[in-house]
């Protein structure tokens, strides 16, 4: 017999001098943005279970020796959080710099934000810091991996793996920094497992991951997110009821994504749902 | 191919399809249908309603069915998948949906997949049946084919194509057997239960494995671990409901649930997985011929004139013609004008070939639809719609009877307009005044006449990102699981007892013989979606279009290779196919999709061999012979 989920009860955590209430089992992150506060995340994936990969979210935990990823760590009564001290930011500085220098950013949400906000410059290691840049692979019509904008965040192997499509097309390769995300002997997608829900697309936060609709109208520089509405539906295949985003510019689809706290989808699609709106 | 959008009406001149203005095309339509109502009265007038549309069209299309024609006649491609889904549920427990939810199937002990590859023809269902399985639940799939649904199964029962019932009928006879059925409950919530005992009685798990081809262990396993389980789902798709005995198959395994006390409960319950985006939502919508909306039987004068005072009109005290019936009563001139809202039967039916023959004879043919599909290019009159779910307002009501909000993202191209005005002008010009200021006005018309509905404001169907029904309140949520009262200790909140029913054996119409010795199944892929109208429109990896899959030992038998194209004859069509080889199936089993029958009219194979109740055809079984194709000379 599989047991029920009890209630939960709540605690009492205290963020930046401010007493919040959460669930117990909640994380640091959502006590902190219970509180209001802008804790930047690039790892953390609100439909994954966290990986601690990226640390560009650490918090300082009273009597704790070291950083706390705030992503991970389960808050507990009386715990006394500090989101902005020196430390953190100084930690957040050094992360965002890391990252900026080796990893192409540019398509990452707010990065460039983080960085002038917690003053981290990605130049300062020289021309000839160590990078993972390398072309962009295009071996289908329906998305595009770009690798020289992946940070290892692990979000997509998850989502692709047990977590959700449990279809394992994909999983991590090498060790250290030459580590990349890859199919099964670096075959092209076509000759993987791969299924092409885009589940992997709709968790990338970098952007490394993206539409191939996306893709191309980026290099064509008619990409223009300010003239796109996005508007929530359901789907018109089977009888699920998938719940779609239709990211829509110009009276035209251009990319598809799904409500992560949608209880149907979980922010989660099939190949028809994410890409079969060809007819419309 | 891919199809392009209709953006302008069409009608018929000279025997050709010429375009026109609305104007033109809706006077054209409306004549038509007023003419032959005139000559033959309104029972010779169909609907088929779009399973593939919002609620609110359903609505305005049955209503416009009822009162400008005034027939009962309308009815939608829910006849060809889940007729007898809804047909079992209602007669077991007066209500025809699934009755458990998504989330229930994740916090289950046992998952029991029986006729369906949702793996790949409900992925997103399946995340919750894995989810399931992560947390601990055994999934058992029963399917003549080891699908993808039975790879993550902890047994796959592989049974004979049309074995359902035996199989159902070992498993019930075991747990009694065993001791296992829940006897409290059979007392108290069900009728029929000695009767049902002794039909099952013959149904050894050594008879079973004749019939069925499945291991008497295997049997076993199932019949014990749903029993003791302390929750259990039961999932089916069409492998159950594309039967001739389709409804009997459906309440085979409802017999079941009502042996062990699994319906009623959190995590326990029924779920048939729904084909189309808003097929459930049709049939509530009283898109089918017996059943106003809210699915209020149209037999009780009560509710009729409830319905009849709201609408200013009188509503015929009778069951309407089904989809089955509608093609028999053209064939028989009895229905003389049809007005098609986004169906494609010439393509979608069984027996192709007779339906389109059907669709020929009739005197006035109006089809509403995204595209110039094979029965459009039949049609007197062509209107253009727009695409439900992205162009227009409304809601639909998914498997697990959420409804849910449908909200317009794009213009229609060119003159392609909304169901629902269309509908409207047709009706004004059938002496019908008729003007809906927008979907919601629709939406809270339907709210006032069906109870289930009426606590489902739009607001609130935003704010909660959807409801299940029932909902009768605004201030109130009904549990997520429906028959709650079975469990009732107070006789009359229990209300009536849920029956067993007694069902017989019945293998497939469709003969295997020495002429036609292999057993040709249908269904369908991950990428692509029945008759491919809307899917062959995006560039799948996975596509690979229509194939005859072979197991590898019969494949040898034959003497044909991968890729090596084949002649598939059954008693009723021939069509040629590349041979792919499958070692999912098993030996005499043949496997095809519907998905490309501008290249391989599958669907001139299938028998309309239909569910006397239900009315839907067995699609899941021919007989075929597939022979290596001699060069000439």
């Amino acid at each position: 017999m599989i047991p029920l989920q009890p209630p939960r009860r709540l605690i009492d955590v205290q963020i930046d001098d401010e007493t919040v209430r959460v669930p117990e089992g909640a994380t640091i992150l959502d006590a902190c943005r219970a509180a209001g506060k802008d804790v930047p995340t690039l790892c953390h994936g609100d439909t994954l279970t966290p990986k601690n990969a990226c640390r560009v979210c650490v918090v300082e935990v009273e009597g704790a020796r070291t950083l706390a990823p705030a992503c991970s760590r389960k808050a507990e009564a009386g715990m006394k959080v500090g989101t902005e001290t020196e430390r953190a930011r100084h930690s957040r500085k050094v992360v965002l710099e890391l990252l900026g220098s080796s990893v192409d950013l540019s398509t990452t949400p707010r990065a460039a934000e983080w960085n002038e906000e917690y003053g981290a410059d990605p130049a300062r290691f020289g021309p000839d810091a160590a990078t993972v840049e390398q072309p962009a692979k295009v071996d289908n019509d329906l998305y595009v991996r770009d690798y020289s904008k992946c940070i290892l965040c692990y979000k997509c192997v998850d989502a692709c793996g047990e977590q959700w499509q449990n279809t394992f097309a994909i999983g991590v390769a090498g060790r250290g920094f030459d580590a990349t995300i890859s199919t099964e002997f670096d075959a092209p997608l076509t000759d993987s497992a791969c299924v092409y829900c885009g589940n992997c697309v709709e968790v990338c936060p970098t952007g490394a991951l993206s539409f191939k609709t996306e893709f191309d109208m980026r290099a064509e520089g008619t990409w223009d997110e300010s003239r796109q509405s996005e508007t929530t539906t359901i789907c018109s295949y089977c009888g699920v009821g998938c719940n779609l985003t239709l990211h829509v510019q110009d009276n035209k689809i251009v990319k598809v994504t799904s409500p992560h706290d949608n209880p149907v989808t979980k922010g989660n699609l099939c190949v028809k749902g994410r890409f079969g709106y060809g007819y419309v | 191919m891919s199809y392009d959008r209709l953006t302008r009406p069409l009608v018929r001149e000279n025997g050709v399809l010429r375009e026109a203005t609305w104007e033109e095309a809706l006077d054209r339509a409306a004549e038509g249908f007023r003419r032959n109502v005139a000559e033959h009265g309104p029972d010779c007038f169909a609907m088929l309603s779009c399973a593939r549309s919002t609620n609110e069209m359903n609505y305005v299309g049955q209503k416009f069915t009822r009162v400008v024609i005034g027939t009962n006649n309308v009815d939608s491609c829910n006849r060809t998948c889940h007729a007898p889904s809804v047909a079992g549920l209602s007669a077991v427990f007066g209500s025809g949906g699934g009755t458990s939810s998504y989330q229930e199937v994740e916090d289950t002990d046992v998952i029991v997949m029986w006729g369906s590859a949702a793996r790949n023809a409900h992925p997103i269902f399946f995340q919750h049946v894995l989810k399931g399985i992560r947390n601990g639940a055994r999934m058992f799939a029963v399917d003549p084919r080891r699908t993808g649904t039975a790879q993550w199964a902890d047994l796959w029962l592989g049974l004979n194509v049309g074995t359902d019932i035996p199989l159902a009928h070992a498993v019930a006879r075991e747990i009694i057997h065993a001791g296992l059925h829940n006897e409290a409950f059979i007392e108290r919530a069900t009728v029929g239960f000695a009767e049902f005992k002794e039909c099952v009685e013959p149904w050894t798990l050594t008879a079973a494995e004749q019939v069925t081809g499945v291991p008497a262990a295997a049997i076993r396993e199932l019949a014990h671990a749903y029993a003791r389980a302390d929750r259990a789902q039961l999932c089916w798709t069409l492998g159950i409901t594309e039967h001739h005995n389709a409804t009997d198959n459906v309440r085979a395994l409802i017999n079941l649930a009502l042996l062990t006390g699994h319906v009623g409960r959190y995590g326990s319950g029924l779920s048939p997985l729904r084909g189309q985006n808003n097929v459930q939502g049709g049939g509530d919508m009283g898109a089918i011929p017996n059943r106003l909306p809210g699915f209020q039987d149209i037999l009780d004068p009560d509710l009729r004139a409830r319905f009849e005072s709201a609408w200013g009109a009188p509503i015929q005290p009778r069951h309407g013609l089904n989809l089955t019936q509608m093609l028999e009563g053209m064939a028989e001139g009895e229905v003389t004008t049809c007005y098609l809202i986004g169906e494609n039967p010439v393509q979608s039916e069984a027996d192709s070939l007779a339906c389109a023959k059907r669709l020929a004879m009739l005197d006035h043919l109006v089809v509403q639809d995204i595209f110039l599909t094979k029965t459009a290019q039949m049609a007197d009159v062509v209107l253009p719609a727009s695409a439900a779910w992205c162009e227009a307002e409304g809601t639909f009501t998914n498997s697990e009877r959420r409804v849910q909000r449908v909200r317009k993202a794009l213009e229609p191209p060119g003159e392609a307009r909304d169901d629902i005005w269309i509908l409207c002008e047709l009706a004004r010009r059938l002496g019908h005044d008729w003007a809906y200021d927008g979907a919601e006005e629709v939406w809270d018309e339907l709210r006032s006449l069906s109870p289930q509905h009426r606590g489902m404001s739009y607001q609130r169907l935003t704010e909660l990102q959807g409801i299940q029904w029932p909902c009768p309140s605004e201030d109130a949520l009904e549990p997520p699981y429906l028959h709650g009262r079975l469990w009732e200790h107070d006789p009359d909140r229990r209300g009536a007892p849920a029956p067993f029913a007694v069902l017989e054996h019945s293998p497939p119409v469709d003969l295997l013989d020495e002429e036609y010795p292999l057993r040709l199944t249908t269904g369908r892929r991950l990428d692509s979606y029945n008759t491919g109208v809307q899917s062959s429109g995006f560039a799948s990896p996975l596509r690979r279009g229509e194939t005859v899959e072979l197991c590898p030992e019969d494949a040898e038998r034959l003497g044909v290779a991968a890729g090596e194209d084949v002649r598939i004859t059954s008693r009723r069509g021939s069509v040629v196919a590349p041979v792919f080889i499958d070692p999912a199936l098993r030996p005499g089993l043949v496997f095809m999709t519907f998905h490309f029958p501008d290249d391989v009219d599958v669907n001139s194979l299938t028998i309309e061999a239909t569910c006397p109740i239900a009315g839907t055809a067995e699609f899941k079984a021919a007989a075929v012979r597939v022979e290596k194709l001699v060069k000439a000379g």
